[in-house]
């Protein structure tokens, strides 16, 4: 094993040269492998964020329109003990309108439990005026509302209710979430205040979960219908009604792999036809190992050394590229001042990456390899 | 004495069209211990009949026997392993790897084989580097050394596992008349130090006349065998 190595080495730094055109050509290629595996997954990742991040992935209502959930505390008891579980809220909900002057806005009237208001939909931490809601009587509203109304905080809203109820309320903070329908639509309270402007008592409209990995939603929209075995409830997940963005997502996955198989293929082409070049440039060098007794494995195993060296060099150049790249791109491509990606590296992907892309480079070797094996000394010999 | 290497009918034909027929039923035997050379004009089969002395190539008929083993049922990793410890090359064309220096080369043959302590073989190594006259250049990249230089260099590595035979090909065609003389009186002088067979070929008469057997082939045959 030694020596092989050893004499792959030598091999290598005597045509320092060559060698860096080698690696060089070969980080290149790794390093665009990385780059758009990373990108892509960065877009997805922020894409799927966007859309299903800051709301539930799974939501139980009643199966029957306009009938309120009872006894409710038991049942967010049991979906909490999920290990594939994040968060579970609960809201008492229902169209209402803003009276303002003679207008009459339609909005959704959202009485949220803490864990639903925060812990699921992060207003508190979209907050950009004004503070959180700390009694019955505050509420908050959207960016987009509070221009169209032109109100803001201090300022009294009139909700009435379409059972006749009217009751001012106090907007205590303005949020912007950066979904439309959230920032332009919702009135957001606190549970108690919604159960009483509807009269709901102690039920609740909806049961809403954040799971811990979104892409499982349905599996953990199956689980939650399974230990609740409610027939008049009705669980469903953001998957069922996003089914183009999925099929969107696994095209591009598909497309995505579809790119790094191929960077992988022309990184082990071109590691085993330079190597085969090689093998010819060392002909002389190989007769006479051979002739002086060493074995045909051995000399092979200098191949692999070679294609495997080359292989690290490239893979550690090519990943530090790569990573340079993306980072390059979180900096420089920011239309509208703000970055399009986070900067997030995922060592599992990076790993994976140079596993393959070495492993490559040493199978690349035994293209050569098997050339030097038919290598007869007396050949070399005889050419002089 | 026993025989190191043992030519029997041995016959070398190269097929093509039409087939080339080099060498002619030679029948030759080295005893362990002699100083031989073997002589012909260019052309004569003297190379062949090196390289098939060496295992390097194989006869198209007859035996080839070295210490006492037919070669014929050895494998191309077993032959491989009896060249290593048992013979060692000196090539017309010397051949050292230009990517290491000269000492690395010398030990190659001894990293292939492995056998002994490496202190031996280095202090082994010293001591010859010493003999041949080319200390100072021992760590020179093979290179960036002389043509004299590395043929000197290449005779010490055909040593360096302490074979039963040396074969060397032409060995001092690059040393002036000075060096030559010196370098068979090295030869000699290991040859009884140490019983090493050497086995040289030549076609300068008067190198073969300085050796105690001369063989002479011409035309793929044996011409002349004259022991001293």
């Amino acid at each position: 094993m030694g020596l092989p190595l050893r004499i792959a080495v030598r091999f290598l730094r005597s045509g320092k040269g060559q060698t860096a055109l080698i690696v060089g050509g070969i980080a290149i290629a790794i390093s665009v492998q990385v780059f758009v595996g990373l990108l892509i997954d960065s877009l997805q990742s922020g894409l799927v964020e966007q859309t299903v991040g800051n709301s539930p992935q799974v939501t139980i209502r009643s199966s029957e329109e306009n009938v309120t959930i009872s006894r409710w505390e038991d049942m967010v008891t049991g979906i909490a003990s999920l290990s594939t579980v994040r968060e579970v809220g609960v809201a008492a909900s229902a169209n209402a309108f803003v009276s303002k002057g003679n207008d009459s806005v339609p909005v959704l009237f959202r009485g949220l439990s803490p864990a639903a208001a925060d812990g699921i939909y992060g207003i508190s931490e979209q907050l950009y005026q004004g503070q959180g809601i700390q009694a019955s009587g505050e509420v908050l509203i959207g960016r987009k509302l509070s221009e169209k109304l032109a109100i803001t905080v201090g300022d009294s809203l009139q909700i009435s209710t379409p059972g006749g109820t009217l009751v001012a309320y106090r907007i205590v903070g303005l949020f912007d979430v950066g979904v439309a329908a959230i920032d332009g639509g919702w009135v957001v309270a606190n549970l108690r205040t919604g159960q009483s402007l509807f009269g709901f008592g102690d039920r609740i409209t909806s049961i809403e979960v954040a799971v811990t990995d979104v892409f499982e939603a349905d599996v953990v929209a199956a689980d939650i219908a399974a230990l609740l075995n409610a027939g008049k409830l009705e669980v469903t997940n953001w998957k069922d009604d996003n089914e183009q963005l999925l099929s969107a997502l696994e095209s591009q996955s598909l497309s995505n792999n579809i790119i790094q198989a191929v960077i992988i293929i022309s990184v082990a082409i071109a590691i085993a036809s330079l190597l085969s070049v090689t093998v010819l440039q060392k002909r002389r060098q190989l007769g006479i190992l051979k002739a002086m007794g060493i074995k045909d494995r051995a000399a092979s195993l200098i191949f692999v050394f070679q294609g495997l060296l080359i292989g690290i060099m490239a893979s550690a150049l090519g990943i530090s590229l790569g990573l340079g790249l993306l980072y390059s791109f979180t900096v420089f491509a920011t239309p509208g001042g703000e970055s399009i990606i986070d900067f997030a590296v995922k060592p599992a992907f990076v790993l994976r990456s140079l596993a393959i892309s070495i492993t490559a480079s040493a199978v690349a070797g035994l293209i050569p390899a098997s050339r030097s094996l038919r290598l007869n000394p007396i050949d070399v010999i005889r050419e002089g | 004495m026993a025989q190191v290497i043992e030519l029997r009918h041995v016959e070398k034909v190269y097929r093509g069209s039409p087939d080339v027929q080099v060498l002619f039923d030679i029948n030759l035997a080295f005893e362990e211990g002699s100083f031989n050379s073997i002589v012909g004009e260019s052309g004569s089969g003297k190379s062949t009949l090196m390289n098939i002395l060496g295992t390097l190539d194989t006869p198209s008929s007859g035996e080839v026997v070295v210490s006492g083993q037919s070669i014929a049922s050895m494998g191309r990793d077993k032959l491989a392993e009896l060249r290593n410890r048992t013979i060692g090359f000196v090539f017309q064309f010397h051949y050292l790897l230009p990517e290491f220096t000269a000492m690395e080369n010398v030990l190659l043959p001894y990293a292939i084989g492995r056998q002994g302590s490496h202190r031996e073989v280095v202090e082994w190594a010293d001591e010859l580097f010493e003999l041949m006259g080319v200390s100072k250049v021992k760590h020179n990249p093979a290179s960036k050394m002389s043509g004299g230089q590395q043929q000197r260099v290449a005779i010490i590595r055909s040593l360096i596992n302490k074979p039963k035979v040396v074969l060397a090909d032409e060995p001092t065609g690059n040393l002036d008349s000075v060096n030559t003389a010196a370098a068979y009186e090295r030869f000699r002088d290991i040859n009884k130090r140490y019983g090493t067979t050497f086995v040289i070929v030549t076609h300068d008469r008067r190198i073969a006349e300085q050796t105690d057997r001369i063989v002479e082939i011409r035309d793929g045959r044996l011409l002349l065998d004259i022991s001293k």
